[in-house]
């Protein structure tokens, strides 16, 4: 929770659902982006939980157990399969809208690639189409889905408004897909760089964005050396065509996690 | 148990009633202070269990734990004629102690009155309109006259304090 002390009271009120209108969605919106403060909200709503366990009473009538039997008896159950990821897995913790829309992608697209598939096998033309996005949106999502993925989030050197970035490398792959958020504005000439760090060498460009109006931005699959092997990645800011080597200061730096 | 419930195994329910009724109960009629009312959210989460069983994951916390935060829900929504807002696939109780046996059960409850008791009057106050009465923080500032950064840090503390008595 190191830097979220604003939130630290809200968030309890938001264990108990006590919390209310712009507090809660500032609050809100902020759990999508902070992994840290969700954890701390379930840790809180852990500590509520006491609580109710404190409650101690009559038992209930004799009667509303029947009654309950009674409507299950009646009641035909179809069982609802209910799959869910681990709540603490790193999975469940990214909340980036980012990554949520190049997954749903992702998805979409190969659901509809296998649909395109089944009507129209004698087409041979759109089935190579077809297949080559698939492996396209393979490549993209790989980085984000195969748990080898190296992962590496980057943080600003200063605390406020604590811009994030995270990395995605896939390096037998040679996939890269990085998503950052809070990125400060900037001039209209120029633009952020990504820098992948190797272990040995100099630092290679790994892509040029500019954040939206959000401050949010997405760097999918630059062009990089084949099977490099990343020490850290860092953002610096560049002139809007990029540069070949980068100009200090580095303005963001991370390293695996 | 709810392995049994899984499969439709009537009995399985019963045997879930029997273990847990009275904890899910007695939230029910704390928040809501109504026999009548709290039997109807007592049926109702039970039905609810029986008709979607995979709701609950065991690695969400206990199961004791995670119908009595279903009940104070529950209820909470009840008494303040709202729609239900937290789905039972949402209730995540990440830090909580094991309470499958009756012995258990009491034993914490105990332990958590005394953490409760402990407090001073006005920090529990605090915590317990908030969780009880599903008071916000402004409602209770309202109530009681103190500032409403005061009742923030009241309840915020208490929970803090509940935590540390358990070791989380």
């Amino acid at each position: 929770m190191s830097g979220h002390e604003q939130f630290a009271e809200d968030l309890a009120l938001y264990a108990l659902g006590t919390l209310e209108g712009a507090e809660r969605t500032n609050l809100e919106r902020h759990l999508t982006t902070c992994a840290a403060c969700k954890l701390e909200l379930e840790q809180l709503r852990g500590d509520s939980a006491l609580l109710a366990l404190s409650v101690s009473g009559p038992k209930p009538p004799q009667r509303a157990r029947q009654r309950l039997l009674d409507a299950v008896a009646k009641e035909p159950r179809v069982p609802k399969v209910v799959t869910s990821a681990p709540r603490r897995s790193w999975w469940g913790f990214l909340g980036w809208a980012a990554t949520a829309a190049v997954v749903v992608f992702a998805i979409s697209l190969w659901k509809e690639n296998a649909a395109l598939q089944q009507t129209l096998a004698s087409t041979n033309q759109q089935t190579t189409q077809s297949s080559r996005e698939l492996e396209d949106l393979r490549r993209i999502a790989a980085p984000i889905l195969e748990p080898e993925a190296q992962r590496v989030t980057l943080v600003s050197v200063k605390t406020s408004p604590q811009p994030q970035g995270k990395a995605f490398y896939l390096r037998n792959r040679n996939s890269l897909v990085f998503l950052a958020n809070n990125m400060p504005a900037l001039p209209s000439q120029k633009a952020y760089e990504l820098w992948l760090i190797p272990t040995s060498g100099a630092p290679i460009p790994a892509g040029v964005f500019k954040p939206d109006a959000h401050g949010s931005a997405t760097v999918v699959n630059p062009l990089l050396p084949a099977g490099t092997e990343a020490k850290a990645f860092a953002i610096t800011i560049e002139n809007e065509a990029g540069a070949s080597t980068p100009t200090m200061p580095i303005v963001m730096m991370g390293a695996g996690e | 148990m709810v392995t049994g419930l899984k499969s439709g195994d009537q009995s399985a329910m019963a045997e879930l009633y029997d273990r847990y009724s009275s904890i899910v109960y007695s939230v029910a009629l704390r928040v809501l202070g109504d026999t009548g009312a709290a039997e109807d959210v007592l049926q109702e989460i039970f039905l609810q269990l029986w008709r979607n069983p995979g709701a609950f994951d065991a690695a969400r916390g206990s199961l004791g734990a995670w119908l009595a935060v279903i009940a104070r829900n529950r209820a909470i929504d009840s008494l303040r004629r709202r729609k239900p807002e937290t789905d039972l696939e949402d209730v995540v109780i990440s830090v909580a102690p094991d309470l499958a046996g009756e012995a258990e059960r009491h034993r914490a409850a105990e332990k958590i009155r005394g953490v409760m008791g402990a407090m001073p009057a006005a920090q529990r106050s605090a915590i317990e309109m908030a969780y009880f009465e599903g008071l916000s923080h402004s409602e209770i500032a309202a109530k009681t006259g103190e500032p409403l950064g005061t009742i923030k840090t009241r309840i915020r503390t208490a929970l803090m304090t509940l935590r540390k008595a358990f070791g989380s």
